[in-house]
């Protein structure tokens, strides 16, 4: 039994939606939802909740590659099996969590994951850096400006030692979004690595006329750059787009409309850095990353000059932060011409915002520090 | 498929973290078409651009979302993924599973696609990434019959809602954020399967203001737990935390020495409303003067826990900048009960309101964030019939251009130019 191409629609069932998740709850999550009283990070990856009842639950969190494999995750499954009762969860940052219900079912725990072959590093959380939320890159997607997870990889293997630690201000959240659709929502991160382009769509006269609705591929720029023209193609004139380049700015949101105006470029594209947002109310509200570093080269396999702006970014952070302060709170505070200064960053004209609603970030007081930017 | 050589990919073999390559050659030994993932992605390191087609329709009958075409550019030197379309899962509430679900749905991908996968993916769905058209009906099949499972979102529908993992394993949660994002998921499957709507339209669920599934950055509707009376104070934990006998901000500093715990400086000082004291060696807060933060919380949750008069705030509008800059939801509602008891009908009321407005007067590809900062945030609540209270801004504008309404001027619009002249010479 199964799909039976000749008659397609017989027996076919729909919106089933997903399966309820209580089904897929350890007992110890079981009993005590809805009951929980405090929690602990009793070492770097381990939490422990603790419920009204008494009960404990110990999680264990391990980082994984997002990118993964059937192999891998039976591997994960194996583990639970042994461990867990044959349970486990994923967190919303690509790790996986392990959970026992007493204290002593740690230490095997983790000496089984220490045993694997396959790398399950355990850490991420507290005032540390936790797995990094990232797109999919050249692995999988038609607009990336960047890869995704060999630019994790690499960043990650540079600042492991945050990873399985609690030794920052606060905990820092690096995200990766590999073009400006930002599949990744990675515009409230503290650090923000952004796939961006830099050289305008060529157009494709030959493909437009089959692949693209040339009034949609218009409307798609949000700056008017993409403006209805004629050409010749095979001595037949044909309606198509031309690109007015000093109004680009190079989103790709044509391209997204139309595959005939592709604009990815070995030397065009590469990465920026942003900095700075956050998510939680605590304390301050919500915060947008804001761009520091305009572009970094593809510097495959291992993007070296991205791995070293964010180690500097994170560095500069551990030395000048107070307890509890997120990288947007000490830029915030120390000003972000010394944010700039203590990172060692160049100031460029492309931090100044000349989109829309501009204005909002161009300093419009007589309070301003004295750094080296002042000549 | 033949095995390519990788040098570049090879090298993101080494390191601490785990390696997707090592995991990517490691599946290529059962699925071959692996190797082909290896050898184009390997060609994109060396020209340093991608070789992925724009996508194509691809679909399973019935439904207009759930699965994502896409093609390679150079189907002869790479066969295994010449066809390699993403198929989205809908993922459980919370992100829980049995390893039994889990082992079947591996096998399932494994005998109609490549074997890799995303866990997950940015929206929460299960991304199982390649496979061939032809098998997307026989894996649709297996999938609903044999799992009783289903296809998440994609496309200008509902996107498949997440949560955080709320109060399974969470003391801070202040609603049911499975049970809310399960049921409406449930509610909405038509909507999420067939796309109707201007853009796309997502829901997220957090359950206190820390908001871990960061639904104020990136939800059209975002859900955030929240409470309306007093934090609930342990006093014996905050003379704990004084005495040092309890780790702040439950030992997420323990690898460095901050100095002792000195809650003036760590929690009081840090209020932003700056609403709370010490009497004696007692904490004292002005709960009225709250915004809850959950700064002092999150430093102190064996003494402070969320009020116990619970429900959630609920913001509109997120979205990331593509195109006109990245927002963050609007509050719209600062508190409403979220329960199961009466099946989420304010919630479901609230955003059926929303829809009913955008799916007429949304542009196409304009997120319902986009819609209100083109009509204006007082025309979206008198859409929504809510009455405009302070808590909708941060901040009264600053320019006086204000678009009065004929009814809101005594007399109208409507004068006469001839009178007027009678009584001032032009």
């Amino acid at each position: 039994m199964g799909y039976n191409p000749e008659k397609p629609m017989e027996g076919r069932i729909s919106d089933l939606g997903p399966p309820h998740y209580e089904q897929f709850f350890p007992p110890v999550i079981k009993e005590n939802k809805g009951k929980w009283l405090w929690h602990e990070i009793i070492q770097p990856g381990v939490l422990m909740h603790k419920s009204e009842t008494g009960d404990e639950v110990y999680s264990i969190r391990v980082g994984a590659a997002r990118l993964v494999s059937v192999e891998y995750i039976r591997e994960v499954c194996d583990i639970a099996d042994k461990h867990c009762d044959g349970f486990l969860r994923f967190t919303t940052r690509n790790n996986i969590e392990f959970m026992v219900d007493s204290k002593d079912k740690v230490q095997p725990l983790l000496d089984t994951l220490a045993s694997h072959k396959t790398s399950f590093p355990v850490g991420g959380t507290g005032a540390g850096v936790t797995n990094i939320v990232h797109t999919q890159g050249w692995v999988h997607c038609h607009t990336p400006a960047t890869d995704a997870s060999g630019v994790v990889k690499a960043v990650m293997d540079e600042l492991f030692d945050h990873f399985i630690a609690h030794k920052l201000p606060a905990q820092v959240r690096i995200a990766l979004a590999c073009c400006l659709n930002m599949c990744g929502a990675v515009h409230a991160s503290d650090i923000a690595i952004l796939g961006v382009h830099r050289k305008p769509p060529m157009i494709d006269h030959t493909r437009i006329t089959g692949v693209c609705e040339l009034p949609l591929a218009i409307a798609s720029c949000p700056l008017g750059a993409v403006k209805p023209a004629k050409t010749e193609v095979d001595g037949k004139e044909i309606k198509t787009v031309k690109v007015t380049v000093a109004r680009c700015m190079f989103c790709g949101n044509c391209y997204t409309m139309c595959p005939a105006m592709p604009l990815a470029d070995p030397e065009g594209d590469g990465i920026a850095i942003l900095v700075g947002g956050k998510v939680s109310n605590s304390r301050s509200a919500p915060k947008f990353s804001k761009l520091v570093i305009p572009f970094l080269p593809n510097t495959t396999p291992r993007w070296p000059e991205t791995v070293e702006a964010v180690k500097k970014i994170l560095e500069a952070y551990a030395a000048g932060a107070r307890k509890y302060e997120r990288v947007g709170e000490w830029a915030e505070r120390i000003g972000w011409e010394m944010f700039f200064e203590r990172c060692d960053i160049p100031f460029t004209d492309k931090s100044i915002d000349d989109y829309r609603l501009a204005y909002d970030t161009w300093r419009t007081t007589t309070q301003f520090k004295y750094t080296s930017h002042v000549k | 498929m033949a095995k390519h050589e990788t040098p570049l990919l090879d090298q993101l073999e080494s390191g601490p973290w785990p390696s997707f390559v090592t995991d990517i050659k490691r599946q290529a030994e059962k699925k071959p078409e692996c190797w082909d993932i290896l050898g184009v992605l390997e060609l994109s390191y060396k020209e340093r651009i991608t070789h992925w087609k724009h996508g194509g329709i691809v679909g399973v009958f019935g439904y207009g979302g759930g699965i994502v075409g896409r093609y390679v550019d150079l189907p002869k030197r790479f066969p295994g993924v010449e066809h390699f379309h993403t198929i989205r899962v809908a993922q459980p509430a919370s992100k829980y599973y049995s390893t039994a679900n889990l082992r079947q749905l591996m096998d399932l991908w494994e005998k109609h696609g490549s074997g890799m996968t995303n866990f997950h993916g940015s929206t929460g769905d299960i991304i199982l990434l390649g496979t061939r058209t032809e098998n997307l009906e026989p894996f649709f099949w297996d999938l609903t019959h044999d799992m009783g499972q289903d296809l998440g979102g994609s496309g200008s529908n509902l996107r498949t809602p997440a949560n955080c993992v709320g109060q399974s394993r969470c003391e801070w949660s202040c609603y049911d954020t499975e049970e809310a994002c399960h049921h409406l998921t449930m509610h909405y499957q038509d909507e999420i399967h067939r796309p109707a709507f201007p853009y796309k339209f997502k829901f997220k669920f957090s359950g206190c203001p820390n908001d871990c599934v960061a639904a104020i950055a990136r939800s059209d509707v975002s859900v955030i737990g929240t409470w309306r009376d007093d934090i609930r104070i342990d006093q014996a934990g905050v003379k704990e935390y004084v005495a040092g006998n309890y780790p702040a901000n439950g030992g997420a500093h323990s690898g460095k020495d901050w100095g002792p715990f000195d809650i003036q400086k760590e929690v009081i000082g840090l209020c932003p409303t700056e609403c709370m004291w010490m009497e004696g060696d007692e904490l004292k807060i002005d709960d009225k003067e709250c915004t809850r933060c959950m700064h002092c919380i999150n430093v102190m949750p064996r003494a402070l826990r969320p009020g116990a008069d619970q429900g959630a705030t609920i913001c509109v509008g997120a979205k990331a900048p593509i195109l006109d800059g990245a927002q963050f939801s609007t509050l719209i509602v600062p508190f409403m009960k979220i329960s199961k008891d009466n099946d989420f009908e304010e919630l479901i009321d609230f955003i059926e309101t929303i829809w009913d407005w955008w799916m007429e007067v949304g542009k196409n590809r304009e997120r319902v964030g986009e819609t209100m900062q083109r009509v204006g945030l007082p025309t979206f609540l008198s859409v929504m019939g809510i009455e405009p209270i302070p808590q909708h801004i941060r901040e009264p504008r600053s320019n006086p251009y204000i678009f009065w309404k004929e009814e809101e001027v005594e007399g109208g619009f409507e004068r006469d130019i001839i009178e007027f002249r009678k009584r001032h010479a032009a």
